[in-house]
């Protein structure tokens, strides 16, 4: 008989927590299926946030360490510092890579930290019950913004991606979604190009993800897909944001 | 002076080299098999344009490496004077720079010794050797190591830099001349 | 051979001398000799420094570093100190073994740069959350500082527990002669916890949660018993004059080397006194201390702070003698005539003078 799917040996065969219609479930397969097919396995060493994610560390099958919230990219930093020889990548959160976690991550681009962060991002604390996150649109409601999303007294949505593209020592940008078969596919494309981009040493690589929180949005899985294409998406920047030069890539 | 334990403070403005000469002095003893502390002021008050270090020689173990009360304490600025003439315990010595610190109020129960430092580091041809010209003033004067250790520790100090060696040792000498001539 | 060296200097070199191959740190007055000669020294050495953006991404790459096995230090002063709590919390829950320098200044707030010992109760105590321990040990001489320092690295790595080597802005500014004797260190187990990349071995995780308190009760009553094995191995302390003493002084760090001076006057006096210094703050030397119990008529803290090592004091002593408190803050340290008056005062009931 013959195989024509299978399960990606980057992925451990503990069940993943997730909620029904959460998308970190296809964005964790894209990675374990990165690990794998860029035989990696026995040569990473990723590192868990506090959220949502917070328990990544058990569905991976390489090394993981757990870090405190927000300083997953500090930890990578000591990491990839003390074993260059070893693949290092960051799995955060909005609240952790753009809230708590702000200063690390920027300060590592600058230093040009030969490490991948993918930076998921929908829109809202997950873990702790569905309050507002530092990518929470405009009158949005969460748990602590009941009433919207008030711009002048909450400030607005930050979008990280675009403010790494003005860091020199990210030489790689991308921001993608994971609604559609089309998206996931091109989301896929940008984390190979981010981990090949490590493996080569060209410095700091960061992939945003677009992610669905069906359960803290409210709404159920299909709509949480259209929420994430008609009301997310036109407010962040989209695409390869910044590739390397030697690559003939574009710095917007 | 007492019981084998001598305690220095050396104080100026920052770029005086008394940080250096204080140095020196530690390194000789150490050179000498004596036990020897050397602590700089730090933080704020380097920034404030002073600077001081205290030295230890002593026969025995040294328990307070803190100098509150210098037996031998050397003021190359006014501001040092003021600052330092008070702790200098009673039967010590004060050094001072009569270059630049004028003729203050003193004390009658300790040795004042007025030198014009940076005149004689002049005359040798180098401004910056005023405070090895003091170091070889309170050699002459208070000693409580060897001349030639004191040279010996001058040159290690000096490092790779023979000139620096050769400079510094006649500016000592310089002042153990200025010394024994004046006092 | 014997050479002058400050006392910050002469830890970052005992430091690369006992494998310490990774340091992160920001400056910070008075501990910046650390990562300044460490920056200097670290790349012959096959190592590597990082200056990171504040003490906070600091104690997380050594959390980084040591999760992949690498022996790592950092160094710093109060303030960052501070910072670096939350570190320490989780390097214990997740049995990191590292290297924490505390070169402590004045507070609370920004403080002095002055010379103190008031991290005491942060260092002991636990400044970060849950139920944890740090070893900490605190040297009196730059040799001390050498010697505490590679042990450090042993010790942090025989237990998988922090180790922290805490001195005032004084020994970390000090300059004494120093020797770097070849060091015989302890047996040490490999790594093979490390999350290092999982080649040919199956995968680790270096983690420091439970999703259940049951889990949650388990993993704090190992690390209890952990705690406890510490707590009766790494007892260190050293005695002045304690033979025939029938009052003594507990010092450490610099307040011990002004104390000894103290001790060496009453003594001129034909005072019988002498003097406790603990070596490890953490585990407090509760063994040494009780031995002197039956012979000491009053105990007297010297500290460098409003009075913090006194409760532990008085936790041992229990009521069994009187126990004093000789105290100097705010970055100002005591002249040894201070120590003998307070003695005087407080233990022979005698006033000044």
């Amino acid at each position: 008989m013959k195989t024509i799917f299978a399960k990606t040996s980057g992925l451990t065969e503990r069940p993943f927590h997730y909620c029904p219609g959460c998308t970190h479930g296809i964005i964790h397969r894209l990675i374990g299926e990165l690990l794998e097919e860029m035989n990696l396995i026995e040569k990473a060493i990723g590192v868990a946030p506090v959220g949502c994610a917070g328990f990544c560390e058990n569905y991976f099958s390489c090394d993981m360490i757990g870090a405190a919230h927000g300083r997953a990219v500090a930890v990578a930093t000591g990491a990839k510092r003390a074993r260059p020889d070893r693949f290092v990548f960051t799995y955060q959160g909005d609240g952790d890579g753009a809230s708590i976690g702000l200063a690390e991550t920027v300060s590592a681009a600058a230093r040009g930290e030969k490490i991948s962060s993918i930076f998921v991002n929908n829109a809202i604390y997950g873990m702790t019950g569905g309050q507002m996150a530092p990518t929470s649109l405009v009158g949005q409601r969460t748990s602590t913004s009941p009433y919207g999303r008030d711009a002048v007294t909450m400030g607005f949505p930050l979008d990280l991606p675009k403010i790494l593209t003005q860091v020199e020592g990210a030489v790689y940008v991308a921001s993608v979604s994971v609604e559609s078969p089309q998206a996931i596919k091109e989301a896929k494309k940008a984390l190979r190009k981010a981990f090949q981009i490590q493996l080569d040493g060209l410095g700091y690589s960061f992939v945003s993800i677009l992610s669905t929180c069906p359960t803290n949005w409210g709404v159920d899985p299909v709509e949480a897909l259209d929420w994430l294409t008609t009301k997310m998406k036109p407010h962040f920047a989209l695409g390869e944001l910044k590739t390397p030069a030697l690559e003939g890539g574009s710095n917007p | 002076m007492t019981s084998g334990i001598t305690k220095y403070l050396f104080a100026g403005f920052g770029g005086q080299g008394v940080l250096f000469i204080g140095k020196v002095m530690a390194q000789a003893a150490m050179l000498a098999k004596r036990q020897v502390t050397w602590i700089p002021a730090y933080g704020p008050e380097m920034r404030g344009g002073t600077a001081n270090c205290s030295v230890i020689i002593s026969n025995k173990r040294i328990g307070s490496p803190t100098v509150g009360k210098p037996d031998i304490a050397l003021v190359m600025n006014e501001a040092s004077y003021q600052k330092f003439i008070a702790s200098v315990v009673p039967g010590g010595t004060l050094y001072v720079n009569s270059s630049i610190v004028p003729d203050l109020q003193g004390r009658d129960d300790i040795k004042i010794v007025r030198v014009p430092v940076n005149d004689i580091a002049h005359e040798i041809g180098e401004a910056k050797v005023a405070n090895i010209v003091m170091l070889g003033v309170i050699q002459a004067l208070t000693p409580t190591l060897e001349d030639e250790i004191l040279i010996k520790a001058l040159v290690e100090l000096a490092g790779k830099k023979p000139e620096l060696a050769d400079l510094n040792s006649r500016a000592f000498k310089a002042g153990i001349e200025y010394a024994q001539k004046h006092f | 051979m014997a050479m002058l060296m400050k006392g910050n200097e002469a830890i970052a070199e005992a430091a690369i001398q006992a494998g310490c191959r990774l340091f992160y740190g920001y400056p910070i007055t008075p501990s910046t000799e650390i990562p300044e000669y460490m920056s200097k020294k670290m790349k012959s050495s096959g190592g590597t420094y990082l200056q990171a953006e504040s003490e906070v991404a600091a104690i997380n790459m050594v959390y980084g570093a040591g999760a992949v096995g690498e022996r790592v230090m950092t160094g710093t002063s109060s303030p960052g100190f501070s910072l670096m709590q939350e570190g320490l919390s989780y390097l214990f829950a997740a049995e990191i073994p590292c290297v924490i320098v505390d070169v402590m200044r004045s507070g609370p707030g920004l403080g002095g740069l002055g010379p103190t010992q008031a991290d005491y109760f942060q260092l002991t105590k636990g400044g970060g959350h849950g139920d944890y321990h740090s070893i900490v040990l605190a040297p009196a001489s730059v040799q001390e500082m050498v010697d505490l320092t590679k042990e450090a690295f042993d010790i942090a790595d025989y237990y998988r527990n922090l180790v922290i080597v805490a001195v005032d802005g004084i020994l970390g500014q000090m300059m004494e002669p120093v020797e770097f004797p070849p060091y015989q260190g302890r047996k040490l187990s490999p790594k093979t916890w490390a999350a290092s990349g999982a080649e040919g071995r199956p995968k680790n995780n270096v983690i420091s949660y439970y999703l259940t308190p049951d889990l949650g009760e388990s993993e704090n009553l190992r690390w209890g018993q952990k705690i406890s094995l510490m707590k009766e191995s790494e007892q260190r302390f050293s005695e002045y004059l304690m033979d025939d003493a029938e009052f003594a002084f507990v010092a450490f760090g610099t307040s011990a080397r002004i104390t000894e001076t103290a001790v060496d006057m009453l003594r001129e006096e034909g005072l019988k006194v002498g003097l406790f210094r603990p070596v490890s703050l953490w585990p407090f030397p509760e063994k040494g201390l009780s031995a002197r119990l039956p012979q000491i008529k009053g105990w007297m803290s010297v500290e460098l702070s409003s009075g913090q090592m006194v409760e532990d004091v008085k936790l041992i002593v229990n009521g069994q003698a009187p126990v004093g408190l000789c105290k100097r803050q705010g970055g100002m340290t005591p002249e040894p005539e201070e120590v003998v008056d307070a003695f005087k005062k407080q233990m022979l009931g005698r006033g000044q003078g």
